[in-house]
């Protein structure tokens, strides 16, 4: 019943834990088997796709970059750890980056960190992470978390995630004082991680 | 703000002060960033769950060279079978159905032919000019009528119509009595639904000392003597 319940209250989220599965898929991209993509587009398109439109906001450009994305994981399965990776959080990664290079080529913020968001989707990154925060529970106190931040902490939150903004950035974007927006991550973070039963951590 | 680094979006100096923790494998930095990385992943996913456009999978996959799955013999091949199965199943059946009409129909063959044969045989029998015909007269209100034909070389032929119904367990024998001795038996026989009967019994008899043939009701399988007589006819011969 509970996890027909998260189902149903976190269909995304889902799709996202279900990392322990992926072993067998895995063996079978590094194999290059054309129908595993198939397989893997099955499992975590809905969840790609979601977060691109979420950033784009376009349907044509959404799907060129889900394209994008899965081709991305092709060429690069061979680095990761197929024992040890989360393959879902790697995904989401990798959507998530594409679609805000997208972005910034669009607003002509070309990329003065673009490296440093491709060392992020480094595959290794992802080893290791089901012992953290990947059980449903822990989402959903995070996800409650989040919805009881206050706008400006949400606000600074979402610029990052599904903008791709640095704190400088967002204090130009929203004409406030960089010690203002810095506030509004480091409290919203914090309460996050909270929530997490984690100390702070700068 | 390992959260920030995890996603690219750290100012710089920050994370290459991170990064040099990394690099010198750092205990609370390098757990600390896959676990912003976990975090991060989780945020991500709380966006409104939109569904992907019809068509995106096919473009997806075929761009890797896949797309088996668009067009699979499985279910041609399921179908196939399915269809070997009902086909062999009606096959069966059919030759099954074919097989017992067949043997029926050999068995109504078989029947036929004997019919046929003893019909000839009794034509025969008929149609020789030593055959006598003899009359007879039953004892019941309603009585059988016929006639006995005597053939010393063939045998005695009985054509009777009227017969009485049988009982269950019953049945019809005819008899050969010789001058002077106990009635000799000369088979067993049964009506048709409209109490008509026709039987013979072939093989020569002694007709200088056959002195009446008779028929009598009997329990099934016959009697050594007769239990019943339902008509007899003498052979003044």
């Amino acid at each position: 019943m509970k996890t027909l319940l998260a189902l149903v209250l976190f269909p995304l989220a889902s799709a996202l834990l279900r990392a322990k599965d992926d072993s067998a898929l895995l063996e079978r991209l590094r194999n290059r088997d054309p129908d595993a993509m198939g397989e893997l587009y099955d499992r975590y398109s809905r969840l790609t796709y979601s977060l691109i439109y979420r950033v784009v906001r376009n349907q044509s450009v959404a799907e060129d970059l889900v394209q994008e994305t899965f081709i991305r994981v092709w060429n690069r399965i061979q680095g990761f750890d197929q024992q040890r990776g989360a393959l879902g959080p790697w995904i989401l990664t990798v959507a998530r980056n594409r679609s805000i290079d997208y972005l910034r080529s669009v607003d002509g913020r070309m990329a003065a960190n673009s490296l440093e968001v491709e060392k992020m989707e480094n595959p290794a990154m992802f080893s290791n992470l089901e012992g953290e925060i990947m059980n449903m529970d822990r989402v959903r106190s995070l996800k409650a978390a989040f919805e009881r931040l206050d706008a400006n902490q949400r606000l600074v939150l979402e610029l990052a995630y599904f903008e791709g903004m640095s704190q400088t950035e967002m204090a130009g974007k929203l004409h406030k004082p960089l010690g203002t927006v810095k506030t509004w991550v480091r409290g919203a973070l914090k309460a996050l991680r909270e929530e997490m039963g984690e100390e702070a951590v700068a | 703000m390992y959260e920030f680094y995890a996603l690219g979006v750290l100012e710089a100096d920050a994370r290459l002060e991170i990064e040099d923790h990394l690099g010198r494998k750092c205990g609370v930095c390098t757990p600390a960033v896959k676990r912003a990385a976990a975090i991060n992943a989780a945020i991500l996913s709380f966006v409104s769950d939109v569904t992907p456009p019809r068509g995106l999978r096919t473009r997806v996959v075929g761009s890797v060279g896949g797309g088996k799955k668009q067009f699979s013999w499985w279910p041609v091949w399921a179908v196939a079978t399915a269809g070997l199965a009902v086909a062999a199943m009606t096959f069966y059946f059919e030759t099954r159905d074919i097989g017992t009409q067949l043997a029926q129909t050999k068995a109504t063959l078989a029947e036929k032919t004997t019919e046929a044969g003893r019909a000839a045989q009794i034509f025969e029998f008929l149609n020789q000019p030593e055959t006598k015909a003899v009359g007879f007269n039953g004892t019941e209100a309603a009585p059988p009528k016929g006639n006995f034909f005597v053939n010393g070389r063939s045998g005695v032929l009985l054509i009777a119509t009227n017969l009485p119904k049988l009982d269950a367990g019953k049945t019809y024998q005819m008899w050969v009595i010789p001058k002077g001795k106990k009635p000799v038996p000369a088979g067993l026989f049964r009506s048709d639904d409209r109490g008509a009967a026709t039987h013979l019994q072939a093989g020569p008899v002694d007709v200088a000392t056959l002195a009446a043939v008779a028929v009598s009701l009997e329990p099934q399988g016959g009697s050594a003597q007769p239990t019943k007589v339902l008509f007899a006819a003498p052979v003044g011969l």
